[in-house]
């Protein structure tokens, strides 16, 4: 397979990749700055999140409805959005609007006015959402188990689209303060896959981006470390009239650029992705029937993200299921992983590969991901070495340094009130 | 147009009734293999509801061949994906896989489609998995609106409950019951294989038929009876249960998809919601959108509309921003209807719709995946050739067209309409 693309400096320090695709019509864009909700701060719960959306509704040149017209008119989308580190940006586009993508994306990047009606109307459907989410099972489980896991002094515990108490409160000065303190272009990235030309793409993309030169230094981005768990938290948030409960039990897991992230990798796919869900869809849901779900997610990025194990399973059931997840846990620290399911995990991980590049967008996900971690240019073609390299004592290593069956947290969220 | 290149389509069938199409695409080392079975939702009885879909859940459940388990990790270590699902119209499995690994998938569904089990034990444990699946369901209202609304709009024909079934029949199905609609339903005769992605056609063909030639096809499978009379008077639905946020859910009976109000009814809910043929449905400068969500009533508000094998529906819903009324929401959504009604769309909104169609084509067949799917649901449907002509037949649709739509099925005498009003948790 093809992997070769061309890569850019921006005058202003934004790095430029750009990967022909000619199989394909259209064209995809995938850009980050550096700061997301981590600059939340703990009074202004949901910020980033709030500030980017209305990011997209109104620039200097075009109304929100102007915005809306012209990208809905040749069947395109853009975005602006906020991560916990990152403030998202792109596009998707018939490779023949490209330029129209990329005038609407840098208007809003550039030069969003924050409209104060805009502000109001995004504030109301924030709210309806966060309202919803007081009522599903799965959001407050989530929710709950980052306050117990990170607290809420740290960003990583807080949630990202804020509170039903801290919305109401951000002005719209705060919006315009956030995007006016914290966009820059410095250490920034942006991704384009599709059927374009790589030096026809750099010249637009310097014309549009090259000569954004806000006049304050990047944000501080750092984050504090979490304090780790000394023992185990449990928090149950009742909600009587729901079918169903969900929990979510894990710890903190690696950072992405962390040494034993590949080994944490592989044993995640082992523990709780292969097939139905690795050993814990295996137990929980096919040999016990408890679920419909019961898998485990490591989310690794900048920070130290949680690795998490999670289900929803009827209230009587809820019990046994976090035995048998803890139990899984204890295996998983104890005793290494066999050879087959170590064969296993890795065979998936190196030949879903090619499935992953066959899109615009996995592509784009995967350069950009690769420049984000400096995993380096060659990265997706090292990529199969590196999983193969993978041993089960490493595996081991990394079970027993990030999850544990004793010190960890564990939210329960539904149609029951009592453990043990 | 955006060309699919369909001229290179192999079809053709088996002696045994098997419908076999074949598409080479050869842009990247990827292959898509897909079986469809002309059963789901559609096909069930009351008192048997969700067993299309259980029985789906059960082909995972192995064979001799394939114990229990190993299917989706045979595809995972051959680096495949997979997944099945059932629909109210049909049940479809598929794996995408390198191409190099096709010959696992052709294995997989042959197989099950000949030595599936179905062991009593395995049944007892996927009962449970099942309940769980529809009790994660019913913790989302909307979901629960959408069920009630559904039960209230047919009285005589099974669109009228969900593929997953109700609770009660979940309870009594029998493992006899499930073999017994395996063996109705899931054999040659009523199954369509289609693969899209790098292959050789003539190998392909040769491994087909000494995988899938010799499975003995069954009885033609009986015939769906019922039909939904005409709606008499305009029902309503009120849901009163314990929730923080008022949801809305309106249904209007249509036609089956092989009418020719189908394109219009197609072209009537892309423009007041935005084209949505794959991919992100782009929709904010659409008309509901405008109407509900800019004036501050909605969060969210979408209308659509599916085609199907028998009549089905176009459906309007959306979530009530917080501190306004369902009233609101429903005043607001008639007056859209009754101009949609009254008023041609312009030329402005057709072209618009013509172009979100194209773009969004030429994003669903980047995906060997995207086009089997694509070319699957057309067959299920009637013909896979509606792949072909699908943008050109949508692109013709007249303003007329959508007024004489709009003006036949959008009458509230055919109408269902439903809030989920929450009340404080008890």
């Amino acid at each position: 397979m093809d992997l070769t693309f061309q890569k850019y400096m921006l005058s202003n320090g934004i790095t430029l990749i750009v990967k022909e695709n000619h199989h394909a019509q259209s064209v995809v864009v995938r850009g980050h700055l550096h700061g997301g909700s981590n600059l939340d701060g703990p009074e202004r719960a949901g910020l980033a999140s709030f500030s980017t959306s209305v990011m997209r509704r109104g620039t200097e040149r075009r109304t929100f409805a102007e915005i809306n017209e012209t990208i809905e008119s040749i069947g395109a989308s853009v975005y602006v959005n906020s991560g916990r580190h990152l403030t998202g940006f792109g596009g998707k586009s018939l490779a023949e609007d490209f330029n129209v993508l990329v005038e609407i994306m840098s208007d809003i990047l550039l030069m969003p006015t924050f409209p104060a009606e805009e502000a109001e109307k995004v504030r109301g459907q924030i709210i309806t959402g966060l309202k919803e989410a007081e009522d599903s099972p799965r959001s407050m489980a989530g929710r709950y188990f980052r306050e117990l896991l990170y607290g809420l002094d740290h960003p990583y515990g807080r949630s990202a689209n804020g509170t039903l108490e801290s919305i109401p409160g951000l002005s719209r000065e705060n919006l315009l303060a956030f995007y006016r303190q914290t966009f820059h272009p410095h250490d920034g990235a942006v991704v384009v896959v599709g059927d374009v030309s790589s030096q026809a793409v750099y010249d637009t993309l310097e014309a549009a981006l090259g000569q954004w030169q806000p006049g304050h230094p990047p944000p501080d981005t750092a984050l504090p470390e979490p304090a780790p768990l000394v023992e185990k938290v449990r928090y149950i948030h009742p909600m009587p009239n729901k079918s169903q409960a969900d929990l979510v039990l894990g710890t903190i897991g690696p950072r992405r650029q962390d040494k034993g992230f590949y080994a944490a990798e592989v044993g995640d796919t082992i523990l709780g992705q292969l097939g139905l869900g690795g050993r814990i869809g295996l137990n929980v849901r096919d040999k016990e029937g408890m679920a419909y779900y019961a898998r485990t997610s490591l989310s690794g990025n900048l920070g130290p993200a949680p690795w998490t194990v999670y289900a929803g399973v009827n209230p009587t059931n809820i019990d046994k299921a976090v035995d048998l997840m803890l139990a899984e846990l204890r295996r998983f620290r104890n005793e290494p992983v066999s050879d087959q399911e170590l064969a296993d995990a890795k065979a998936y991980l190196t030949g879903t590969l090619p499935l992953q590049l066959e899109s615009n967008e996995g592509v784009a996900s995967l350069l950009l991901e690769a420049h984000l971690y400096r995993l380096g240019d060659d990265f997706i073609a090292r990529y199969p070495a590196l999983i193969n390299a993978v041993t089960p004592e490493e595996i081991q290593t990394t079970a027993q340094q990030y999850l544990s069956d004793e010190v960890y947290a564990l939210a329960i969220a539904g149609p029951y009130t009592e453990i043990e | 147009m955006p060309e699919s290149n369909n001229s290179e389509i192999v079809s053709y069938t088996l002696p045994n009734g098997l419908q076999v199409i074949l598409k080479p695409v050869h842009t990247a080392p990827v292959v898509s293999n897909w079986i469809w079975y002309r059963v789901g939702g559609r096909n069930e009885h009351p008192g048997k509801t969700g067993i299309s879909h259980w029985v789906e859940h059960m082909m995972f459940k192995g064979t001799p061949t394939f114990p229990k388990g190993s299917i989706m990790l045979e595809v995972n270590r051959n680096g495949g994906v997979l997944n099945g699902f059932t629909g109210q119209d049909y049940t479809a499995y598929f794996e995408t896989l390198p191409a190099d690994r096709l010959d696992l998938g052709l294995r997989i569904e042959s197989d099950r489609m000949a030595n599936s089990v179905i062991d009593p034990d395995e049944v007892t444990s996927e009962r449970t998995v099942i309940i769980s699946e529809r009790e994660g369901s019913e913790n989302n209202p909307e979901w629960a609106l959408y069920e009630e609304v559904s039960a209230a709009a047919y009285r005589v024909h099974p669109y009228g409950h969900m593929v997953i079934g109700w609770k009660e029949d979940l309870h009594n199905i029998t493992r006899d019951d499930l073999y017994q609609h395996y063996q109705t339903y899931y054999g040659p005769h009523n199954a369509v294989l289609i693969i899209v992605g790098d292959i050789s056609v003539a190998q392909v063909q040769a491994r087909i038929d000494e995988l899938f030639g010799s499975i003995p096809a069954g009885p033609p499978p009986p015939p769906v009876l019922a039909k939904e009379p005409p709606q008499q008077s305009e029902r309503r639905v009120l849901m009163r249960q314990p929730g923080t946020t008022a949801y809305f859910h309106a249904v209007y009976h249509t036609c089956a998809g092989n009418h020719p109000d189908s394109f219009p009814l197609i072209m009537l809910e892309s423009i007041v919601s935005g084209a949505s043929l794959g991919g992100t449905p782009t929709h904010r400068s659409a008309r509901l959108y405008r109407a509900l969500v800019e004036t501050e009533i909605a969060a969210q508000a979408n209308a659509s509309y599916r085609p199907s094998i028998d009549p089905g529906a176009i459906h309007f819903s959306g979530t009530v921003r917080h501190g306004r009324t369902l009233a609101e929401f429903e005043a607001a959504l008639n007056s859209e209807i009754d101009r949609i009604c009254q008023e041609p769309v312009t030329e402005e909104e057709l072209a618009k719709v013509r172009k979100q169609v194209k773009a969004q084509f030429a994003y669903t067949i980047e995906r060997v995946s995207s086009q089997a799917y694509w070319l699957g649901w057309q067959e299920m449907l009637g013909d896979w050739h509606y792949f072909d002509t699908f943008v050109d037949n949508l692109s013709a649709v007249t303003a007329a067209d959508v007024q004489r739509v709009a003006q036949t099925y959008l009458k509230p005498v055919n109408r269902t309409t439903g809030w989920f009003e929450p009340t404080p948790e008890a």
